[in-house]
């Protein structure tokens, strides 16, 4: 009997087309490469110099997400996107995948969405491929038990031209999670409440796989939303080994393996957990039922308390005085109460239907406080269109928020949707840094449910409060 | 890219942790289809005030920055994105090496593949260089070795094909490239 191995330790060898030595890196296969608009055209333009193909068209897709307009009128009514240089990198997309034979998902494709939604939507995303893309937020196909990871412009050369990367192996990080989550707390809560533990860097150099009760507990939507985040952390990627939940939430899927080829690729998938007796570099366990709705005050994702709780009064980090300067916080200060301006539900962390279901349910019948402006982006085409049939963009649209198209929109504004110097942005995203959802922009990352809450309010609210009655 | 033995030069510090990507470029500069030219969009909220004048208070503005090709960075630099506008612009500005004592992976990553030295020192060397702006120090890549002033030897790590790769001045797709055969062998096997 051969050794027990982690579940990334099964899904790296299985792609080693060189394994690793002392003075080299492994060669290792990718059997997904996602594409978009913003991290490939210095890529394309290397092929085009070394005259190089694509290797693998059949293994990459592409999607256009994050400079693309979220107006309906400029992504079906033909009118001009608001930049220009972002209707140039989309255009250029457009003339790359055309050339190169690649299959693109265009700006008014009912396929098109954010790459880390569309890929598990069509079932392209499937448990031991390794997936990469020019994204950092790769890290979120992990929860299907791939290994996913986020690389840069050059390293998108490679995989185009060879349809590999030079790899070494990351350590290991076990994070279980005990118990269940209470009510009115979800995995956006959970995962915040894992980075303020080990904190920004604490995943560095690893792959981190969420384990223990409650992560088995999560649909898969909600395990996205936990392995998204990983990079938040600092990880390589964020794992969850397949289970029946994955295969449910995959059968059927246009790209999912089909009738015999279904139950030959569910065998497989079922090998694919950490032995019993196999070691982590390190592991770390949480309890799910202490935590409590979660939102951050500082300017990364380490900087995160409860939603019921306070600004730290002290801190041995040495940009505490600067991030609270820049929130324009004070040490201590209470959370719930603080003003809202602007709320964001949408991204490649909580743009999927059950993210919107929960922000609608509080949504429905209430209002959005006067004086808040609230963007909801669907993660995708196809999601805007289950939502629809649901009645969840009236729901929306009746409180007073703004529906929009898909794409990554508000989360890093390159599209033009941006946050207003000094205002305070209650946003579903993942990253809280100055500036990132505009210059000047004041970031308070937390669930759908608790900007849903906020935006009835006017101030941090814990939805709890909201969903009493309901 | 140009073949490195080592860098000598003051270094420029900024005294921070955890410095993202975003801040090192900010989203809204990535809307280019080109990798030249970065450089002034280097640090650009913390670099430039609201009127597009230089802010004479960041540490890059300062005079004695002025041809620094070292920059010392608190913990966690290059935490973040992946987008590789990050090395493309501080090498664009002319800084050769980041000394920092934890870098992000795929910073890190794309740092090496851009001839961009990433220097990971141990906290007591970080903070010694942090209290001690504008000192002279090389780094060494056939040693990997940071030399600071008065000779003392710190050792950095540097996996062997980074720095084969960054002394031969080798980009790593030739050497994907040439395993070709076995990648072929690969995609049989798993047809």
């Amino acid at each position: 009997m051969s050794a027990p191995k982690t579940l990334f330790q099964k899904v790296w060898e299985r792609h080693e087309v060189v394994p690793e030595t002392a003075d080299t890196p492994a060669v290792l296969f990718i059997d997904l490469h996602l594409i978009h608009e913003v991290t490939t055209p210095q890529a394309f333009t290397i092929l085009r110099e070394r005259g190089l193909a694509v290797r693998r068209p059949d293994l990459t897709l592409g999607t256009m997400d994050h400079s693309t307009p979220t107006r309906t009128e400029q992504v079906f009514g033909g009118q001009a996107f608001t930049i220009a240089s972002a209707a140039n990198q989309v255009r250029q997309l457009e003339t790359n995948c055309t050339e190169f034979g690649v299959e693109l998902m265009n700006l008014t494709s009912d396929k098109r969405g954010i790459v880390h939604v569309i890929g598990p939507e069509l079932g392209a995303t499937q448990p031991g491929k390794t997936i990469v893309c020019g994204d950092s937020h790769t890290s979120t196909h992990g929860a299907f038990g791939a290994l996913a990871f986020g690389i840069g412009t050059t390293e998108v050369g490679h995989v185009l031209a060879t349809q590999c990367l030079l790899q070494t192996r990351a350590k290991t990080l076990a994070i279980t999670v005990s118990g269940k989550l209470r009510p009115g707390v979800s995995a956006k809560d959970l995962v915040l409440a894992i980075i303020g533990k080990i904190g920004v860097g604490g995943g560095t150099g690893h792959v981190i796989e969420f384990r223990g009760e409650a992560i088995r507990a999560l649909n898969m939507d909600e395990r996205m939303t936990v392995c998204n985040m990983s990079i938040e952390a600092g990880a390589r990627a964020g794992m969850v080994a397949p289970d029946e939940t994955t295969f449910a939430y995959l059968k059927g899927r246009p790209r999912a393996p089909q009738g015999a080829d279904w139950d030959r690729a569910v065998a497989d998938w079922r090998t694919l957990v950490t032995d019993p007796g196999a070691t982590f570099d390190r592991e770390v366990a949480v309890d799910a039922s202490s935590i409590e709705p979660m939102v951050t005050w500082g300017t990364h994702p380490g900087m995160v308390a409860a939603v019921s709780g306070n600004v730290p009064a002290t801190s041995d980090d040495p940009v505490f005085s600067r991030a609270l300067e820049y929130m324009g916080f004070t040490a201590g200060q209470k959370l719930s109460g603080s003003p809202v301006n602007v709320v964001f539900i949408g991204s490649c962390t909580n743009s999927r239907l059950s993210d919107l279901r929960a922000a609608a349910g509080v949504l429905k019948g209430r209002h959005i406080a006067a004086g808040v402006q609230m963007l909801v982006v669907p993660g995708s085409q196809q999601i805007k269109k289950l939502a629809e049939a649901e009645g969840l963009d009236r729901i929306f649209t009746d409180a007073g928020a703004e529906w929009r198209e898909s794409g990554c929109s508000m989360c890093l504004g390159m599209n033009g949707d941006t946050v207003g110097k000094g205002q305070y942005s209650l946003s579903t995203s993942n990253r809280n840094f100055e500036g990132r959802q505009g210059v000047g922009a004041r970031t308070l990352l937390a669930s759908p449910l608790t900007a849903a809450a906020s935006a009835v309010r006017g101030v941090i609210t814990d939805p709890r409060e909201l969903m009493q009655d309901r | 890219m140009e073949p490195i033995q080592s860098i000598t030069s003051r270094t420029v510090v900024l005294p921070r942790t955890d410095i993202d990507t975003d801040q090192i470029i900010p989203a809204r500069f990535l809307r280019t289809t080109s990798r030249e030219g970065l450089g002034k969009q280097l640090f650009a909220d913390w670099r430039y005030l609201p009127d597009g004048l230089p802010n004479p208070d960041f540490e890059l503005n300062k005079p004695a920055a002025e041809g620094c090709k070292v920059l010392v960075g608190g913990r966690n630099f290059g935490c973040g994105s992946s987008r590789e506008h990050a090395p493309w612009a501080l090498l664009d500005h002319g800084i050769l090496a980041v000394i920092s004592s934890e870098f992000a992976d795929i910073f890190r990553s794309n740092a090496l593949k851009n001839g961009l030295v990433p220097v990971m020192v141990d906290d007591t060397t970080l903070q010694w260089l942090i209290a001690n702006p504008g000192v002279e120090v090389t780094v060494d890549l056939a040693t990997s070795t940071l030399q600071l002033p008065g000779g003392r030897l710190v050792a950095f790590p540097l996996e062997p094909f980074a720095r084969y790769c960054l002394m031969q001045g080798v980009d790593q797709l030739g050497y994907l490239l040439s395993k070709n055969t076995a990648i072929t062998a690969y995609e049989k096997r798993r047809a």
